[in-house]
């Protein structure tokens, strides 16, 4: 992941460890400090019944939370990350590749497939940030682009839900290219009329939030959410200057223009339902 | 111990390797091969680090030195035309060789005080919106487009996120695989993540010999993934951001080179080279019919990036 990110009171991190153990009955919310009941939080879409934070969503978690039941097909395409470029720093690539797909379960960190939401079909792009934090590379940008070719040729709105700190560094100059690789297939959405719902969780970030993120028809961010380009760390040691304490927060987004609605998440699958029932769908340009 | 020091004792290995061979009459050929490429990968730390050290350097030609030294004539156009006039990116028309161009370009300034106006090339949204604004005019008149690339990437400012910079940097992208008119882009100095592919979707991307062109800075690969900024130089070399590396990688379409030294030693040899080879890609692309370039250009990048799995869809370049 190339941009950093860091903990805030209304979303918080859950150890992957306690995520992992299937056994654990209870977790701690980094929120309140309480300890939840770990199915209680699960019911609750991943919300703190204590507290309202936000813990955060697999990929999985994130799909049944806004489709309707049952309806999710998975289309993801059958690829794993390759390593173009024989990366190592402290630990080889495919190494940390092997472990991230370990801990998660996951072949690599973008789940797309068809779905129904209040019976619409749709295609639905997920990131999961657990997997090397949700970062674009190579797979990403190919799964998405064929989401969005399956959402153009059959005329579904495409529904992308973005969890990633941004372009994944050890692709090199193949993660940036994807930025224009994901911007070209988005071309074709446009071009079959198909409308395009960009949904900002946290975190929005790096070269996802410069690229395909940015260009939906629709942009929504969840509540909590972390939206930007530049890492903190980078501005304040580039500018010297003191950032604002709601910066890139989904507030300081919606204040400035950079989104279109701001929603909890418990509303958001009736905020996606309702948003696409205004677009005609599929209408020669 | 140093790299160099490291190398040094690699090599005297091999060199005790061979002669063991030799004198005992064995085949020890895979593990001089192992050495051989250790030494290999080793010594390319330095020498990709040598190079974005050179695609710093403060003399090294800026866009408007090019500009100078390739265009007949230069019409400077300013101002986004919504905010202000980022002096980060400069752009107009140009008469190339007889012909008008649309030409942009990150501009890092010639002396302290440009530098400082221009923010070393860090564009915020403002710049963007002004070269899509100049790109655009070069589409509705069939005006070929040039692009010049020299940033060590977008700036990272509360008032650049303010305005959005991560979506002009989107927008900016989403427009160039929209023109009809060739586009070549040239990157002629630091090709520095996002900031510098915003102006980078062309028809046919050069490099100078000695820019660079990266995901992320080795400064700031080497403090996130190593914890250390001080190992940007094994970053660089990891990174694979050199032309060369780049060239094979198939991301870019041609190596310009740059005099002994680099292109500050001699910007006009540097510029010579450049015209040329941007003269004969644009005399390519203008065989092609405009409807077909914008196809081509989206194949390009559509085809962009290596999974495991996958081959067929992979590095489909121009439709292969």
């Amino acid at each position: 992941m190339k941009i950093s990110w860091f903990r805030r009171q209304q979303y918080v991190q859950v150890k992957l460890d306690q995520r992992g153990e299937q056994g654990a009955l209870w977790v701690k919310c980094a929120g309140c400090g309480d300890l939840v009941f770990r199915e209680r939080v699960r019911e609750k879409h991943g919300v703190c019944p204590r507290c309202g934070a936000y813990f955060f969503l697999t990929a999985q978690e994130r799909i049944s939370l806004l489709v309707d039941e049952d309806s999710f097909v998975d289309v993801s395409r059958p690829i794993v990350a390759a390593d173009p470029l024989g990366f190592t720093d402290c630990r080889p690539y495919l190494e940390r590749l092997k472990e991230a797909q370990d801990r998660t379960g996951l072949p690599n960190e973008t789940v797309v497939g068809r779905a129904r939401m209040g019976n619409t079909p749709v295609v639905l792009a997920v990131t999961d940030f657990r997997f090397i934090g949700g970062s674009m590379g190579s797979v990403m940008g190919e799964q998405l682009s064929c989401a969005m070719d399956i959402a153009a040729q059959e005329l579904s709105p495409f529904v992308l839900v973005s969890s990633t700190g941004g372009a994944r560094m050890q692709e090199g100059i193949f993660s940036l290219m994807q930025m224009v690789k994901t911007a070209a297939a988005r071309r074709d959405l446009e071009r079959a009329c198909v409308p395009f719902v960009s949904v900002m969780t946290y975190p929005t970030t790096g070269g996802v939030f410069a690229s395909i993120a940015s260009l939906g028809d629709v942009a929504i961010a969840e509540k909590g959410a972390l939206i930007g380009f530049a890492g903190r760390r980078v501005i304040e040691q580039t500018t010297g200057e003191r950032l604002p304490s709601d910066f890139q927060t989904e507030a300081f987004a919606f204040d400035h223009g950079i989104v279109d609605r701001v929603v909890e998440r418990t509303k958001l699958r009736e905020e996606l339902i309702r948003v696409l029932s205004f677009f005609p769908v599929g209408r020669s340009p | 111990m140093t790299i160099e020091d490291l190398i040094a004792e690699l090599q005297n290995k091999l060199a005790e390797l061979r002669k063991f061979a030799r004198e005992n009459g064995r085949d020890v050929s895979a593990e001089i091969a192992e050495l051989e490429e250790k030494v290999a990968r080793i010594s390319w730390g330095p020498r990709a680090w040598e190079q974005v050290k050179l695609a710093r350097h403060p003399s090294r030609p800026t866009t408007l030195d090019y500009l100078d030294l390739l265009m007949d004539d230069f019409y400077e156009l300013h101002g986004d035309r919504l905010y202000g006039d980022d002096k980060a990116i400069v752009g107009g028309l140009a008469k190339f060789e007889g012909r008008t161009v649309a030409v942009v370009g990150h501009q890092k300034g010639r002396n302290p005080a440009e530098n400082h106006a221009c923010r070393y090339g860090m564009a915020g949204p403002a710049g963007y919106r002004k070269a899509a604004r100049i790109m655009g005019l070069g589409d509705r008149f069939g005006l070929p487009i040039i692009t010049f690339i020299d940033t060590p990437g977008a700036y990272p400012g509360i008032e650049a996120e303010e305005r959005n910079i991560g979506g002009a940097i989107a927008d900016s992208i989403y427009n160039m695989l929209r023109l009809r008119t060739p586009v070549v882009v040239a990157v002629i100095g630091e090709g520095g993540s996002g900031g510098a592919l915003a102006i980078g979707v062309g028809d046919r991307v050069l490099m100078l010999e000695n820019a660079y062109y990266s995901v992320i800075s080795p400064e700031g690969c080497a403090a996130i993934l190593w914890g250390d900024r001080g190992r940007a130089p094994e970053a660089a070399a990891a990174l694979r951001l050199t032309a060369p590396d780049l060239l094979d990688l198939g991301v870019i379409d041609e190596v310009v080179q740059e005099p002994a030294g680099g292109a500050h030693t001699a910007p006009k040899a540097a510029a010579r080279n450049l015209r040329e080879a941007l003269l004969r890609h644009l005399d390519e692309l203008r065989a092609v019919v405009p409807g077909e370039l914008v196809n081509q250009r989206r194949r390009r990048f559509r085809g962009m990036g290596i999974c495991e799995g996958a081959v067929e869809t992979m590095r489909l370049r121009n439709g292969e």
